[in-house]
């Protein structure tokens, strides 16, 4: 095979040995670890009495469950707490790199990553969770791992698993006003279904794609899994070169020479065959709310909730507490959420920020919050003064973590209540049981939270 | 890891597509960090009216009625039988543990995610995907009969059910191989230590910036 594709390329340079029958044991540079997902990983190492096998490859640190109001009194709920603790025994027990809660570096591993070069692009990297993929942004393969995996991992550095099948996304085009990466992976879930891309590592390319920063890569490829596949990629350009550079853990030097010159065969090359390929039009593009209660039921923000639905849209629906029929822009909000590894990078709150300038909450929000995704995005967001135009406009602003995106801390929905989120599921019960939301983008959370409903931002 | 050959049992029909992991086991639950004692929450939110906490007395939650897993007549199923797309989202290992803590080790279905599915096999829990007009055929005598049996066979990869009908499904030969005998993907793993160590000794020279 001459003509490879990007997930061609970095899959077979992590070959380690190959089956007859296709299943591979396939190296893996990263393993980003949190709370949540390694304590029984680790416990099981212990109880095998096996070695942890390259403790250099990982980075850990404590996100989905850390509180985002004041920490310096540590974890009041002692659960949490425990499970926290747990990580940084393990963390110490086997003297592995971890940002613990009070470091300025700690945030969300899918945010933490990339802003520490320690996600790089031709890695394969995973994390036991589904949201990794957002580090193939970078031109990594990048993909969200199960206990058992994880375990897998911090015992032989490998995974056993197959080769999926590839997916071309091609995004042409130049998204308008007001639309952003949000609303372009909103509008491919819509269109894919959210088991659309299963059994797919996906690439996303095409103008649109190439004109995104990294952050907004990001976005993209963190909700690859909202359309079933694994894995989303996307080819190294300038900007990923000129993103990577510099990081605490980049290469530097001659080593800095050599990556580059490998970094940049990382796109698919001319001709490269994929096993499906969809297209979309970014000038058409409006920005979307999702109205259901999975990423897939989603609409453009001047469209209505549709009318004729499915036994399980009819079932989201009265989850949802919406009639069908009903005008997206006439959905009233109690809450809003801005935050989460798909929308809490600099660029999401300068997006937000813009929008509420000299605004104020609009009366019917009870809570609006913003949750930087890390502790150095929260850091440059307060030297830009972004911290007090939000805090001006009625704005909670917070510690990073997960928080609100799946409400595992003190930050939840109460039973009924309607939030505006920039987080990447809108599963029943997701922020909390009960509770009901609504995915959109960072500028469209922030006019929500000022108007109290929902309103087209690219008409503001 | 348990092995899994064969099972005979009714089914529970759980007639709904793309139930995610949060629903199978919500988030309050994530804190433990042990992988057992999950099944009294599977489908906590569907299954009981109040909400529940981690470490809480769920005998004393009040159930929900109307939910297919609280019916009597389902009390036995060790199959689950649903639509498609079953264990989308989060990766939480803790969904394929609270299904077999609470007896299941079965799931048919259309379609499953991916992560759901190496998860599956990692425990013991075997995953059936079945056609689309197949699954039907079992909802419609499911709903006629609740007691109506299967047999899985893991070993003639089918299904056979008290009406003598029979549907084969597909599985990864060496998927199979791990759950006939119940082995430990680790250890299969570390017989190829040495491959492992001969590609980090190529990665030193080839891309140093990776591995030191
Ligand atoms: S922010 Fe939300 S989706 Fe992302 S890792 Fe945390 S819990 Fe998962």
């Amino acid at each position: 095979m001459t003509n490879k594709t990007l997930y061609d390329k970095v899959w077979q340079s992590h070959v380690v040995h190959e089956r007859d029958d296709g299943m591979t044991l396939l190296y893996i540079d990263r393993h980003l670890v949190h709370e949540v997902t390694s304590p029984q990983a680790f416990e099981g190492l212990r109880l095998a009495k096996r070695n942890l096998w390259r403790k250099d490859s990982i980075l850990a640190t404590a996100d989905h469950n850390v509180p985002t109001t004041d920490r310096s009194m540590g974890i009041e709920d002692v659960i949490s707490k425990t499970q926290v603790d747990t990580l940084d025994q393990n963390c110490k027990d086997f003297s592995l790199t971890q940002f613990p809660m009070l470091d300025v570096r700690q945030g969300i591993v899918h945010v933490i990553g990339p802003e520490q070069g320690a996600s790089l692009p031709g890695m394969t990297i995973v994390c036991g969770d589904s949201h990794t993929s957002t580090h193939g942004a970078l031109g990594a393969l990048a993909f969200g791992i199960g206990t058992s995996e994880v375990e897998h991992v911090l015992a032989t550095q490998c995974l056993l698993m197959k080769k999926s099948k590839n997916m071309l996304v091609n995004v042409n085009g130049v998204c308008p006003v007001g639309v952003t990466a949000k609303d372009i992976v909103l509008a491919i879930i819509g269109k894919l279904g959210t088991a659309g891309a299963t059994g797919h590592t996906m690439e996303f390319a095409g103008s649109a794609i190439q004109a995104l920063s990294i952050e907004g890569r990001m976005t993209i490829c963190n909700m690859a899994i909202e359309a079933g596949g694994r894995a989303g990629m996307i080819a190294v350009d300038d900007t990923t070169i000129d993103y990577v550079a510099n990081r605490p853990f980049s290469p530097t030097g001659i080593e800095w020479d050599q990556a580059v010159a490998y970094w940049k065969t990382l796109h698919s090359d001319e001709g490269a065959k994929f096993d499906t390929t969809i297209e979309l039009n970014a000038n058409d593009l409006k920005p979307q709310v999702t109205w259901g209660t999975s990423p897939e039921m989603v609409a453009d923000v001047n469209a209505k909730v549709p009318s004729d639905v499915n036994d399980d849209q009819q079932r989201a629906l009265e989850y949802m507490g919406l009639k069908p029929g009903v005008a997206i822009e006439e959905i009233k909000l109690d809450k809003v959420f801005i935050g989460s590894c798909t929308n809490s990078r600099i660029e999401d709150l300068r997006a937000a920020a813009s929008v509420i300038q000299d605004k104020k909450l609009a009366e019917n929000i009870k809570l609006a919050m913003v949750v930087p995704g890390s502790g150095l995005v929260k850091q440059q967001a307060e030297q830009e003064g972004l911290d007090e135009v939000f805090k001006a406009a009625g704005f909670e602003w917070r510690e990073p973590g997960c928080s609100m995106c799946l409400g595992m801390n003190d930050d939840q929905l109460k039973p009924g209540e309607r939030c505006a989120s920039t987080s990447n599921r809108n599963f029943e019960g997701r922020q909390g049981k009960g509770g009901r939301t609504h995915l959109v983008s960072p500028a469209m959370a922030a006019a929500a939270a000022v108007h109290g409903h929902f309103v087209d931002v690219s008409r503001m | 890891m348990k092995a899994f050959t064969e099972i005979t049992s009714s089914l529970l029909p759980l007639d709904r597509s793309n139930v995610d992991t949060d629903a199978i086991i919500p988030q309050q639950y994530l804190k433990s960090v042990k992988r057992t004692g999950f099944g009294v929450n599977l489908f906590d939110n569907w299954r009981y009216q109040d909400p529940g906490v981690l470490g809480q007395d769920h005998s004393q939650r009040k159930s929900n009625p109307d939910f297919v897993l609280n019916k009597p007549e389902f009390r036995n199923a060790k199959i689950i039988l649903a639509r498609e797309n079953f264990g989308c989202g989060s990766s939480r290992e803790h969904a394929v543990w609270s299904i077999l803590d609470y007896g299941f080790e079965v799931v048919i279905a259309p379609s499953f995610a991916d992560i759901f599915c190496s998860n599956c096999y990692k425990n013991g829990l075997l995953p059936v995907a079945l056609k689309d007009s197949e699954v039907d055929y079992l909802f419609e005598q499911v709903n006629a009969n609740p007691a109506f049996m299967c047999k899985v066979d893991l070993n003639e990869q089918s299904i056979i059910d008290e009406k003598n009908n029979s549907f084969a499904f597909q599985i990864d030969e060496f998927r199979k191989y791990c759950l006939l005998n119940g082995y430990d993907e680790i250890d299969l793993t570390l017989q190829h230590a040495n491959k492992i160590k001969e590609y980090e000794d190529k990665l030193k020279h080839s891309s140093p910036w990776l591995i030191k």
